[in-house]
């Protein structure tokens, strides 16, 4: 294939990606939907225990009073169809994120480099490891539920790069300035870990949810299959505690041993560099609350969602509004 | 404090003054504010122009905010990050940092050497426990135990108890703290390294064209950044000329005009003496001699100008560096001839590498590479202020004493295209552009301690990940042998929550309970 189509192929894989990421977005919409219809009416207040347990032991419904029985079997039905719904969401957000890496990938050859020089490709990239890092923790912590926010949010950053004219660019080569083997090492380990800390942003959305449907006693139903707010507290603490070194290590050693090479000095308070630190130092106060000084659930929660804030600022704001020498954003 | 100002307090003596006030300061709570005021005080800098940084923004913002300039200047805004204010903020979080990890460093190296700690009386009631008996004597089963924990890395000490029952008390995780500690120092290590830099260290930079020639003194810098101990003796003596310079930029597409490669040549001899040798320069690959970096940061133009004065004869030539402007390098620069009779003569204006004229925009350059060159400029006459002794930039007409050119009442301009040359009005004499030589903007550097601040950053890391990840855990195994059957007893604290502690205890009884229960027969053969 020649450049060209490679080029071609790569902003094909990128529409279609994005096209599957919505549907999977309409599925977990309807899956939300479905968690908020069980257990809605009077006579299934104490359906907590029933439905919660209706995918594994059906025939306990069976021994419930007649009374509930229609009730009941109406929920069942409802938690089939979530169930349904989200595994459908799931098995989308899969194949997209089957397209979308050949999209980077067909990226990656049209240039004939790395797909990291200019904003349209971080953004492609960081789309990539936002979705990759949900789909590694919905296998191991079970969390499917933050399926809705990610592939909202994964969407959105794709359809905004194929569709805003200003951010689109043609692959081509780079600027000298990115010419270094640290482009990759820096950029890959800034990109993972961005993409935990959007799992752990939103790990930490879904406990503010859980914990304020706790609050107001509206547990039931298909609420009840979620996990509880224990649960995600610690999930979320062990995303960040996964994304925090990664962090530390992209921009405080490999991104000052590059500037080193590249500018001569390995720390100038250029407003990437302030926004990076400030975006550690936030994170390092949300693991030190979390660790040390015993901030657990929702204080914790807020404190990773302003972290999150700073480190999208920093890769929103900063490439867009302010000049300084991480100005690769071809916009 | 409030209430304990009321009559029936006795006051706070000085010492316990500065004791309450040390207890404050190296609380936990207070390490997070001092966190958080961190992050905020950064913020000013990335909004604001930076005098270290940009001193052309700051110059921009000073005309344009005569009023907001004099109050960021009271309060240090445009030098934020050596700013008392934020000095303070990273003194007193270091402060709270030593103050807090002092004694916990002493806690550590006692606990360090302690033994695990003996079992709690009610084992029933730690977070996991198991309990079965066994048909294994209890010597068995305690070799059983030893073996299992100790394969899961435990230290373990053993001991009977006042009930004469046989305890195995396992600990691990020593590390975690370890680990933090070591973080914390970690950041001490990275200040010493940043200041000995900023201290000892200097950052130097020199405009120069193909065929020009540096040797490292104060005198060839056109800027320089001395650190505060900094001793100009101990500049390497090394001597460098820049051979050839060769730039290569995107022809065609949405990124026409973008650069695409810069490659300097430079020659260089290390001392006075020394052999000549050759290396080639490129951004990210700054060339090392004698610990001083020289890094290719910027590349401009220098069009080769010659003029003539009234009588004819050559009072300049030769190639004048011109800065670059925009990103299509449309260069301004200066042409100083003080030698020129009857009066000295200075030119300024632009050197346009690809030149186009549109009536909005003026003379200007659409592309970076020298592809239709032409040099545009205005003419002065009278002195040029360069026999009083004071510096002068090389990139800055001093007009206080000097006349403009003028040719029919207008101001004097010319354009002129390689080999072309013009005479100037009056009969001063001539002016022609012979062609076009490349210039570099070399940074060159010494910065002391970045391997202390590396080493600190890479130890910090490391303490990180070890205290993210060890997980501080006890456990016991009680094991009591009363007629003829024996009675096992295992259980397990964690000490930091999140870990999955039932499962790895569970583990560790069935992996006893495989070497205990199985049938003689085969006990033999297995071990």
């Amino acid at each position: 294939m020649t450049l060209t189509q490679w080029g071609e192929l790569s902003n094909l894989a990128f529409a279609s990606a994005t096209v599957v990421y919505v549907l999977a977005f309409v599925a977990h919409t309807a899956e939300w939907a479905m968690a908020r219809q069980v257990g809605s009416d009077a006579a299934t207040q104490r359906q907590p225990e029933l439905v919660g347990a209706a995918g594994a032991e059906r025939s306990d419904a069976l021994a419930t009073p007649r009374l509930d029985r229609a009730a009941a079997t109406r929920d069942e039905q409802v938690v089939d169809r979530w169930d349904l719904f989200g595994r459908i969401g799931l098995s989308l957000t899969v194949l997209a994120f089957g397209i979308h890496l050949v999209g980077v990938l067909a990226r990656g050859l049209a240039a004939e480099r790395v797909p990291w020089g200019n904003m349209f490709e971080f953004n492609t990239t960081g789309a990539l490891t936002v979705a990759g890092a949900y789909l590694v923790a919905a296998r191991i912590f079970r969390l499917r539920w933050i399926g809705l926010l990610v592939t909202g949010f994964v969407s959105v950053v794709l359809a905004i790069s194929m569709l805003v004219p200003a951010m689109y660019v043609a692959p081509g080569p780079l600027v000298p300035a990115l010419h270094s083997y640290w482009l990759v090492i820096h950029v890959a380990a800034a990109a993972i870990s961005g993409g935990a800390f959007a799992v752990g942003a939103a790990t930490s959305v879904l406990f503010l949810i859980r914990q304020r449907a706790e609050a107001r006693g509206r547990v039931s139903g298909v609420w009840t299959r979620m996990p509880g707010t224990a649960y995600l507290d610690r999930v979320a603490f062990r995303v960040h505690a996964f994304a925090f070194p990664l962090w530390t290590f992209a921009v405080l050693v490999a991104g000052p041993i590059w500037a080193q090479y590249a500018w001569g000095r390995y720390w100038g308070w250029d407003p990437k560099e302030i926004w990076a630190f400030i975006t550690f130092v936030v994170y390092a106060a949300y693991l030190h609350a979390r660790a040390t000084a015993g901030w657990q659930g929702r204080r914790a929660a807020y404190l990773a969602l302003a972290a999150f804030a700073t480190f999208l600022f920093n890769y929103v704001g900063i490439n867009l509004f302010a000049s300084g020498l991480h100005s690769y954003a071809g916009v | 404090m409030g209430r304990t100002r009321t009559a029936s307090a006795p006051a706070l003596t000085p010492m316990e003054l500065a004791r309450w006030a040390w207890r404050q300061l190296t609380s936990m709570r207070t390490a997070l504010i001092l966190l958080f005021l961190l992050a905020l005080a950064a913020v000013p800098g990335s909004i604001i122009p930076q005098q270290a940084i940009s001193p052309s923004d700051v110059f921009a913002f000073r005309q344009a905010n005569p009023d907001l300039s004099r109050w960021y200047d009271r309060l240090g805004l445009f030098h934020v990050y050596t700013s008392a204010w934020f000095g303070a903020v990273y003194v007193l979080l270091m402060l709270s940092l030593v103050g807090c990890i002092v004694p916990r460093l002493r806690h550590y190296w006692r606990g360090f050497r302690a033994e695990p700690p003996t079992a709690p009386r009610h084992l029933a009631r730690l977070p996991a426990h198991h309990e079965w008996e066994s048909d294994a004597p209890v010597e068995e089963v305690r070799g059983a135990a030893v073996r299992v924990l100790r394969s899961a890395r435990f230290r373990l000490r053993e001991y009977d108890d006042e009930a004469g029952r046989r305890v195995v008390a396992a600990e691990r995780g020593r590390l975690r703290e370890g680990g933090n500690l070591v973080f914390h120092l970690s950041v001490l290590v990275v200040l010493t390294g940043v200041a000995i830099g900023s201290l000892f260290g200097f950052t130097g930079g020199a405009y120069l064209v193909e065929g020009q020639g540096f040797s490292n003194s104060l005198t060839q810098y056109d800027e320089f950044k001395p650190g505060a101990l900094f001793d100009t003796a101990d500049l390497a003596p090394f001597t460098l000329t820049l051979e050839d310079f060769e730039a290569s930029y995107q022809t065609q597409g949405d990124q026409r005009g973008a650069p695409r490669s810069f490659d300097a040549e430079v020659s260089y001899q290390a001392a006075p003496g020394a052999p000549t040798q050759q290396a080639g320069l490129q951004v990210n690959e700054p060339l090392e001699i004698d610990d001083t970096s020289i890094f290719l940061v910027g590349n401009g133009y220098a069009p080769e100008i010659t003029v003539r004065d009234g009588s004819g004869r050559v009072v300049f030539s030769g190639p004048v560096p011109f800065l670059p402007q925009d990103s299509s390098m449309t260069s301004f620069g200066v042409v100083k001839v003080p030698d020129a009779q009857p009066t000295s003569l200075g030119f300024e204006g632009y050197f346009l590498p690809t030149a186009a004229i549109t009536p909005e925009r003026g003379p200007h350059s659409i592309f970076p590479e020298a592809l239709d060159p032409a040099v545009v400029l205005t003419g002065y006459r009278g002195d040029l202020g360069m026999d009083d002794g004071r510096p002068q930039s090389v990139f800055v007409l001093d007009k206080e004493e000097l006349t403009q050119l003028e040719a029919d009442g207008e101001p004097f301009r010319l354009l002129l295209r390689p080999g072309q040359s013009r005479q100037l009005p009056g009969g001063l004499g001539s002016i022609s552009f012979d062609g076009v030589s490349r210039a570099t903007q070399l940074q060159i550097s010494h910065t002391p301690g970045k391997g202390i601040a590396l080493g600190g950053v890479l130890l910090g890391l490391a303490g990180l990940v070890t205290s993210l990840y060890i997980r501080p855990r006890r456990a016991w195994v009680r094991i009591s042998g009363a007629d003829g059957r024996t009675v096992v007893e295992a259980a397990g604290l964690d000490r930091v929550s999140g870990g999955d502690l039932d499962t790895a205890l569970g583990r560790w009884v069935q992996q006893i309970r495989a070497r205990t229960d199985e049938p003689a027969g085969q006990k033999e053969l297995s071990s």
